[in-house]
């Protein structure tokens, strides 16, 4: 037991709960039981996002993927799905096309990974020496435009501003679209 | 706990075990909550209603009533409607209450340098937040996979009603956040050390309101009366848990006891200064780690028995409540957290950052100075900070990493 290193023990139990949960959303056909499936696979993401110290990451991949997407998933496909979606059959030419697509991607992904230099994974002796540090406050202070890994370098205050102003932009629109419309009973408001 | 271990066993055989205990106490803490509640519950409502409630199981008071109940539900028979689809019916009760204890993980029950928590997280309000959103999740699985139009009716108005209130609750809990400078809970508490005046709730007039704005949206979230429309008994039988029957069944009650408990100790930790009592009697006694081990155990102790009271009468509240107030209709909810709740919250939050901006530094409506020391513990930065003894708190980690930050020079050269 002694011999085993178990932060890489913890890394090949989330990242193959993640595998097996995204295998198994591929083999059900039931919509629900997918979206299941989806929410263990994200989260065991999420997992891996708490292994590696990034706790903001793992709490955002939480609330946004696991908690706000998938809500919104099942509810909007339990109100609009027919029984045709309900329950999906796969045809042999959309099980090539995915593959086809699927798989381009994944060798993308899994090239540029094995190919950048700075990507590679550290020695072990290496890997206990760094110290586990606090992950937020450099977020914040970068997004504020003051970095603190790289005292000179450019914040991100203006992609920042941009994203809270769009923020703004769909909340006002989604007000907008909810509004009351006079002209309409009120029995159909409800 | 795990690094003490490891000092006289094996390192996996330490965090196994200190992992554990973690895990047992939780355990404890939400079933045994659970048992409480349920009897308090049946003991409140009886009052208000001028009835004495269970008298008779277990001597005076049926202080044993839950337990006779629980051991009933352990004898009835595990049914699944036939059109259900069995997986998911049976894997929904287990889906909230894994989200239910989960949010416990990060939840403090002590502060200090030493503070009692399962897993420090640097962002701890925010993985708790998280966490108490996938609770919906098992409802809305038990409600799909039932089969009955009830339980779908109740699963749909628990995801609208929870994915509406978790945006000003969000809101609401990022002003304590913002006036303690950190997402940490443990800082967060820390920060209201002292008298009750220190207490966030009592910070400013904005922070007032927005507990009562919090209070209000945590109990929507948690889905109590008046806001129990997923369950409305009048309505849909028993919403979606309608067609669950024995233990399953009441696996979704410790769920949503579990929740509500956890939300009223996220209250005390973000408003009701945490661990930190009305009157500070571990000072006054000197209850502190540097005073000795023994000492400072029994501080966290007090501290902890705090917190769990705290959170016991938030929930006695909620319990209050929803025997008082007749519930409101699903347009009815949406009104209050769309209409009301949110534009609140955001102007509370807006004043909040203005009064900060005015009147830093100050405690209870900007009449009383806060001690430097206490004021620096969430302020990144400050000289006072400097003070703290022991080697690695939180906040002093977060103050090393904000005094690498560029000066106030450099930043002003950015135009900050």
């Amino acid at each position: 037991m002694e011999s085993i290193y178990w932060p890489s023990f913890f890394f090949f139990l989330f990242s193959g709960l993640a595998c097996a949960f995204a295998v198994a959303v591929l083999l059900s056909s039931n919509i629900v039981r997918m979206a299941f499936y989806l929410v263990l696979s994200l989260g065991a993401t999420a997992g891996l996002m708490f292994l590696a110290g990034a706790e903001f990451v793992g709490a955002m991949q939480l609330l946004i993927y696991v908690g706000g997407t998938l809500v919104l998933l099942i509810f909007g496909v339990m109100l609009t799905s027919q029984e045709r979606f309900v329950v999906m059959k796969t045809w042999a030419g959309d099980w090539v096309k995915a593959f086809l697509a699927g798989g381009a991607l994944l060798f993308i992904l899994a090239y540029a990974a094995f190919s950048i230099p700075e990507w590679r994974g550290i020695e072990r002796a290496e890997a206990d020496a760094v110290e586990a540090q606090p992950s937020v406050t450099p977020i914040a202070m970068g997004l504020l435009g003051a970095r603190t890994d790289d005292p000179d370098g450019s914040g991100y205050l203006l992609p920042f501003e941009i994203v809270s102003v769009h923020l703004l932009v769909v909340l006002i629109g989604a007000a907008y679209l909810a509004r009351a419309k006079r002209s309409r009973s009120s029995l159909e408001k409800l | 706990m795990a690094a003490f271990l490891s000092q006289y066993l094996w390192t996996w055989l330490a965090y196994t075990i200190a992992g554990l205990v973690h895990v047992a106490l939780i355990l404890n803490l939400v079933a045994v909550g659970a048992l409480v509640f349920i009897w308090l519950e049946r003991k409140i409502s009886g009052r208000i209603q001028d009835r004495l409630g269970p008298t008779r199981v277990g001597g005076k008071f049926g202080w044993l009533q839950t337990l006779a109940d629980g051991i009933k539900l352990l004898t009835k028979e595990d049914l699944a409607p036939e059109g259900a689809d069995h997986f998911l019916f049976k894997i929904a009760p287990y889906v909230s209450f894994c989200a239910s204890i989960a949010a416990f993980i990060a939840i403090p029950f002590a502060g200090g340098y030493y503070p009692w928590i399962a897993q420090h997280l640097n962002v701890g309000v925010f993985f708790v937040l998280a966490v108490l959103g996938l609770e919906v999740f098992g409802v809305i699985l038990a409600g799909y996979s039932s089969a009955s139009k009830w339980s779908l009716f109740g699963a749909m108005r628990e995801a609208a009603q929870v994915v509406s209130y978790e945006v000003p609750l969000g809101m609401c809990v990022v002003v304590p956040v913002l006036i303690a400078g950190s997402l940490d809970l443990v800082v967060i508490g820390d920060t209201q050390a002292g008298w009750f005046t220190n207490w966030l709730v009592f910070h400013d007039p904005f922070t007032f309101i927005t507990f009562w704005v919090y209070f209000t949206c945590a109990t929507a979230s948690v889905n109590r009366a008046p806001f129990d429309l997923a369950e409305a008994e009048s309505e849909l039988v028993a919403g979606f848990h309608t067609e669950y029957s024995g233990l399953r069944w009441s696996f979704f009650f410790m769920a949503e006891y579990g929740s509500m408990f956890s939300v009223s100790i996220l209250a005390s930790i973000l408003f009701l200064g945490g661990w930190h009592g009305p009157i500070p009697i571990t000072e006054f006694l000197g209850l502190s780690p540097e005073n000795g081990p023994f000492l400072g155990y029994l501080g966290q102790l007090l501290g902890a028995v705090n917190v769990i009271g705290k959170g016991v009468i938030g929930v006695c509240v909620m319990m209050w409540i929803r025997w008082t107030l007749p519930r409101l209709r699903i347009d009815q909810v949406m009104a209050t957290c769309l209409k009301y709740c949110t534009p609140i919250a955001a102007i509370m939050f807006l004043g909040a950052t203005l009064w900060q901006l005015q009147l830093p530094g100050k405690t209870f409506f900007g009449l009383i100075e806060v001690p430097e020391a206490v004021y620096a513990i969430g302020d990144g930065g400050s000289d006072a900070a400097g003070q703290m003894p022991e080697s690695e708190s939180p906040a002093e980690q977060q103050d090393r990493i904000a005094q690498t930050t560029p000066s106030a020079s450099q930043i002003s050269r950015k135009g900050l």
